[in-house]
């Protein structure tokens, strides 16, 4: 039972005035003025004018900023699918725990969440050096495979190199993403297991008692029963992997470059604020679009259910 | 059909004895199988191993590239961090920073959040849609925009003012990024509120500011405390839009540090960071105990 704001007109402004103001000033502006310069050009080194042209937009079609624009989208997308693999079953863990370890198993996964992404993705420079903790590890695993297949009498059949050699994880699209990955693993879980946690089990044992095997009951029952919130981690994860700067920068050691990075260096050195505005704009809609679809997706989903019922 | 039966029965004792290991699953029982509790604690290790690595290489006795090889133990860098005066002065302004938005944000939340509660009015998606915004947008959009729109107004120069002024540009990026998550938190909360009371002690006699004195905000209390923690942390985490803001002369932690990595890796940056975890837990657990004090 809502009021209408006309009834309490000074109660509806001391409410709605602070924080709508402050997002008219401090985000709407911002957001307008950078849409200004996205349409203007330098006419001096810290002066710009806008002058509506539409250069800095074609710019963004250049091969080398395609080229990154690809590699961005790329990234993104196998982080996105790396998290819901690892991301799934651990959700399918928390929600079928007992009620008692849930809120801790959450924690667990929580914690890591909370600490600082810089210092986060520090740590990771530790792990993926060529002389790093996962090489080491991996070094140790190689030397246990070998014995393994030297008593079994398998060590002359060439199965397995001599010496292992450190993969490169610096520098590589791959550290890039094993990075993107470590910082948005939390971040996928979250909606899966809310969407796990509130599902409807009777209708998997009913289709386990209608005979049908574990698999079958995940793949045809559980797995699109829980389709919204893996839309959902898809998305949350997503967008900010696409809009990624830390990462690639510190891990992709200036050679595996996302778009963030090119905004900064608009800014920060090339001094091109109004090609870096356009480009930044075009993450803007990228991610508008995306959380359009996702909200037609649902809209769809509402009505089909609608119907049945 | 005494045959049927008789497999039931063999069943149940072998799940009973676990004598062969094909146990028949309960359709929702994922977390006792052993392949995904396996799956479950590798996860788990790859989200820790690399904090744990770094908390204890904060320890080495080793000059340079000091995360590569153990040389022994040793805590000056610890004592060398704290030395550091732009390294604590770092400190100081994120955690001034952090504690002005952590209040103005659960203002302005809290606000907010009783007015999309409370009130019909025309474009009211329009305005929730504004609300969430910035919980959506990428970072590095939010902070371009805010860079940009500083320097039209001339407030690249509040760096120049005297301390804690020239935190005033950073200040207010984050309480533009945190506030609508203070409403989203407390929004969430008065969903649970019993209008009737709210009804009873106005047909009491009680007055506007009464109701929401003793009434609306006290039960609003648990959203707040989660939504001044929720927007502490958010600011005291925030690189990239405050990397955006910040002038050479006002310099966050995360900002601080990253200059740092971009020097050189030393022990010392582990150190600073080890301690930086310890606020992180500390705060946690204190939300954790709130949170239990309330349930009781």
């Amino acid at each position: 039972m809502q009021q209408r704001a006309g009834q309490r007109p000074a109660a509806f402004i001391a409410t709605g005035l602070p924080g709508i103001g402050w997002l008219l000033a401090f985000f709407v502006a911002p957001l307008s003025i950078i849409l200004l310069y996205s349409f203007g050009e330098n006419v001096s080194l810290t002066q710009v004018e806008t002058t509506g042209t539409l250069e800095n937009y074609r710019r963004i079609f250049e091969p080398e900023i395609l080229k990154l624009g690809w590699r961005s989208i790329r990234i993104a997308f196998i982080s996105t699918l790396i998290c819901l693999v690892i991301g799934f079953p651990m959700a399918l863990v928390i929600a079928t725990s007992s009620q008692r370890a849930k809120p801790w198993l959450l924690l667990l996964i929580m914690l890591p969440f909370w600490t600082n992404l810089l210092i986060r993705t520090y740590a990771l420079l530790n792990i993926l050096g060529t002389r790093g903790r996962l090489n080491e590890l991996l070094v140790w695993l190689h030397g246990g495979m070998r014995q393994a297949l030297d008593i079994i009498g398998l060590s002359e059949a060439g199965l397995l190199a001599d010496r292992f050699t450190p993969i490169t994880f610096l520098g590589t699209e791959g550290g890039v993403i094993y990075g993107i990955v470590y910082v948005s693993l939390p971040f996928a879980i979250l909606p899966l297991y809310s969407v796990l946690e509130r599902m409807d089990t009777s209708l998997l044992e009913a289709s386990i008692d209608l005979g049908a095997g574990q698999w079958t009951t995940f793949r045809r029952v559980l797995l699109p029963l829980a389709l919204p919130g893996v839309l959902t981690a898809a998305v949350i994860t997503f967008i900010p992997a696409l809009g990624q700067f830390l990462t690639p920068d510190l891990l992709g050691r200036g050679q595996v470059d996302m778009i963030a990075n090119v905004i900064e260096r608009q800014f920060k050195r090339a001094n091109d604020w109004p090609f870096g505005s356009a480009l930044s704009l075009t993450l803007l809609y990228v991610t508008f679009l995306l959380l359009t679809l996702r909200a037609f997706s649902d809209a769809r989903r509402a009505r089909r259910t609608e119907n049945r019922g | 059909m005494p045959g049927v039966h008789v497999a039931q029965k063999i069943e149940a004792d072998t799940v009973r004895f676990g004598l062969l290991r094909r146990v028949r699953y309960e359709p929702f029982n994922y977390s006792r199988r052993w392949s995904l509790r396996t799956l479950f604690l590798i996860a788990t290790v790859f989200l820790y191993a690399p904090i744990v690595v770094l908390v204890i290489f904060s320890f080495n006795d080793s000059r340079r590239g000091g995360n590569v090889i153990w040389k022994g133990f040793t805590t000056k860098y610890y004592s060398k961090a704290f030395q550091n005066d732009e390294l604590m002065l770092a400190f100081a302004n994120s955690l001034t920073i952090a504690l002005v938005t952590m209040v103005l944000a659960v203002i302005l939340g809290t606000l907010t959040a009783v007015l999309l509660w409370r009130f019909r009015f025309p474009f009211k998606p329009l305005v929730e849609g504004l609300v969430s915004l910035p919980i959506v947008i990428p970072e590095i959009c939010m902070g371009v925009s805010l860079a940009l729109f500083f320097s039209s107004m001339g407030w690249m120069k509040t760096g120049n003012l005297m301390w804690p002024l020239n935190l005033v540009n950073i200040t207010i990026a984050h309480i533009t990024f945190c506030f609508p998550f203070a409403a989203m938190v407390i929004r969430a909360r008065l969903d649970s509120f019993n209008r009737e009371t709210e009804e009873a002690a106005r047909d009491l006699g009680a007055s506007e500011w009464r109701v929401l004195k003793d009434i609306l905000i006290p039960h609003m209390r648990p959203g707040i405390i989660a939504a001044a923690l929720l927007a502490f942390t958010l600011s005291l985490d925030d690189f990239v839009i405050t990397f955006f803001t910040s002038g050479p002369n006002t310099v966050t932690f995360p900002v601080k540090i990253y200059s740092m990595v971009r020097f050189s890796v030393t022990p010392e940056i582990n150190a600073a960071s080890t301690v930086l975890i310890l606020m992180t837990l500390i705060l946690t657990w204190l939300a954790l105990r709130y949170q239990r004090a309330l349930e009781r």
